[in-house]
């Protein structure tokens, strides 16, 4: 593991999505698109809004990087320049941390003017701060990006890259506690939804809605959404193999 | 060590299955430090999984394969083989020299270094296109000079001139010799015999077996003919292992 290749791999990672402006313009306009469509849906139920609006920000990053890094990855594979990665001094932690460390930071920029415009666009109010939202949502990207980086060893085309999405993010979401709280699921539900890394992010976005400073509920999910971020990540480098058949 | 100074690359014995199949079987031979040797062979002959092998990428059923006298693909051979696959393995949205300078850091080679081999390549031009806008000839000379940024001792070319023009494809033959004249080893595999000539030596392959290994005058000296393309179908021909349907 080498930081000067790490390095000199997030700027090539960044450079390749600064060279696509269309995925760039899409990644940081469609979540605002939506959370404003979201903010009309509930209109003078500003209470919905201010709960709904909230998860979204973590989870808006989450399903982008997912997709991604996940597509970019099995580029990286298909392309044959992962293989000739592999047969430099590159390590392929250098490679996966610079995916993850580049996609980070484009979902940090894009929750933060997501955040602004609902913030101070849309009037969505929480108790705690703008920037601990940032921190939750750049942890749930880097956990985005992990997840897809590891799915996407799973697939050999772009097609079945993407089929990943409903499998893997739509049953996180479904049960992360956005569309009905976890506690009135079923225990069965809670306890899977409990081993869902999701769960955690949108638990910690909750803890700043209802609260002006960082809890300590806050900070074990945070710290469980990094938990799986790493393990996520280490899976992914296991599916990396230098000699293959 | 004697031997490691001037033998580059020592595969002995190598066996390899892939999907069931035997791909490789039982090769050996040894390849001389500074020289260029062509590797021949028909498509399916395996030429890409022999070079993957050298590469150090490739699993391997039995045998060995040592390249600078230490393992293939063991860790301190990464600074000193580069490997150019056979589709052009470069990123398409960078620039020529945005995908050199990557590489280069890679290696721990100076950006200097990297616009260098893109002029050596002949695209000190166009350094600053897009890629994915290029010619397919063009990517795969991209995707040289990435290897070539490691100024690497054995520089491994799996079909490195397909599709390109005779003049370019000329050139990048007397770029190969200079940089072997430097005593860099080049192992090039090809499909056209007509590149044969401009190797020191020929290995031809067909169907995993090893058909010669010699220089490109010793085949046709031992075969008795004059066209390289001619001599290498006398050995399919006379080959012992080879019934084939012109001897019934």
């Amino acid at each position: 593991m080498s930081i000067k290749i790490t390095y000199l791999t997030v700027v090539r990672v960044l450079t390749q999505i600064l060279h696509d402006r269309r995925t760039l313009v899409i990644l940081l306009v469609v979540p605002c698109v939506l959370l404003t469509l979201l903010r009309f849906i509930f209109d003078g139920r500003s209470d919905i809004f201010d709960q709904i609006g909230l998860m979204l920000l973590g989870i808006f990053p989450f399903t982008s990087m997912f997709l991604v890094t996940s597509v970019a990855m099995l580029r990286e594979r298909v392309s044959g320049t992962l293989e000739r990665l592999l047969s430099t001094p590159a390590n392929k932690l250098d490679l996966l941390f610079g995916y993850g460390i580049a996609f980070a930071l484009i979902a940090i920029v894009q929750a933060g003017v997501a955040s602004a415009v609902t913030y101070l666009l849309l009037g969505l109010e929480s108790q705690g701060s703008i920037t601990t939202v940032l921190m939750i949502a750049a942890a749930t990207a880097i956990l985005g990006s992990s997840t897809g980086l590891l799915t996407s060893a799973f697939a050999k085309t772009e097609f079945q890259a993407l089929q990943f999405m409903p499998a893997v993010v739509v049953p996180q979401i479904l049960l992360c506690g956005l569309i009905w709280p976890r506690e009135e699921m079923s225990t069965a539900l809670q306890a899977i939804s409990n081993v869902l890394p999701l769960r955690y992010s949108a638990g910690a976005l909750r803890e700043v809605e209802t609260y002006p400073l960082p809890t300590g509920t806050m900070w074990r999910d945070l710290l469980v959404v990094a938990a799986f971020a790493v393990v996520l990540l280490a899976a992914a480098a296991a599916t990396l193999r230098r000699r293959s058949a | 060590m004697d031997s490691s100074t001037t033998v580059a690359i020592e595969v002995d014995d190598l066996v390899v299955d892939r999907g069931g199949k035997r791909v490789l079987d039982s090769l050996n031979f040894t390849i001389a430090a500074g020289s260029v040797t062509g590797l021949l062979g028909p498509s399916g002959s395996g030429k890409t999984t022999l070079i993957r092998a050298v590469v150090g990428v490739q699993k391997i059923q039995s045998g060995a394969v040592r390249v600078l006298g230490q393992s293939a693909g063991s860790p301190a051979l990464r600074h000193q083989v580069a490997y150019v696959t056979q589709s052009p393995s470069v990123y398409g949205d960078l620039t020529i020299r945005q995908n050199a300078r990557y590489f280069a850091g890679i290696y721990g080679a100076s950006a200097s270094v990297a616009d260098e081999a893109v002029r050596d390549v002949g695209l000190g031009d166009i350094a600053t296109q897009m890629v994915y806008t290029l010619s397919g000839g063009q990517q795969a000379r991209v995707s040289l000079a990435c290897a070539l940024v490691a100024h690497p001792a054995v520089l491994v070319l799996d079909e490195p001139t397909v599709g390109l023009d005779p003049v370019l494809r000329r050139d990048l033959w007397e770029q190969f010799h200079a940089l072997a004249d430097k005593g860099t080893t080049l192992l090039v595999s090809s499909h056209v015999m007509d590149e044969a000539d401009r190797c020191d030596r020929l290995l031809l392959l067909r169907e995993g077996k090893l058909l010669a290994d010699e220089s490109p005058d010793a085949l046709r000296r031992d075969t008795g003919v004059d066209n390289l393309e001619e001599a290498f179908l006398q050995l399919i021909l006379h080959h012992p292992d080879n019934v084939s349907p012109a001897k019934n």
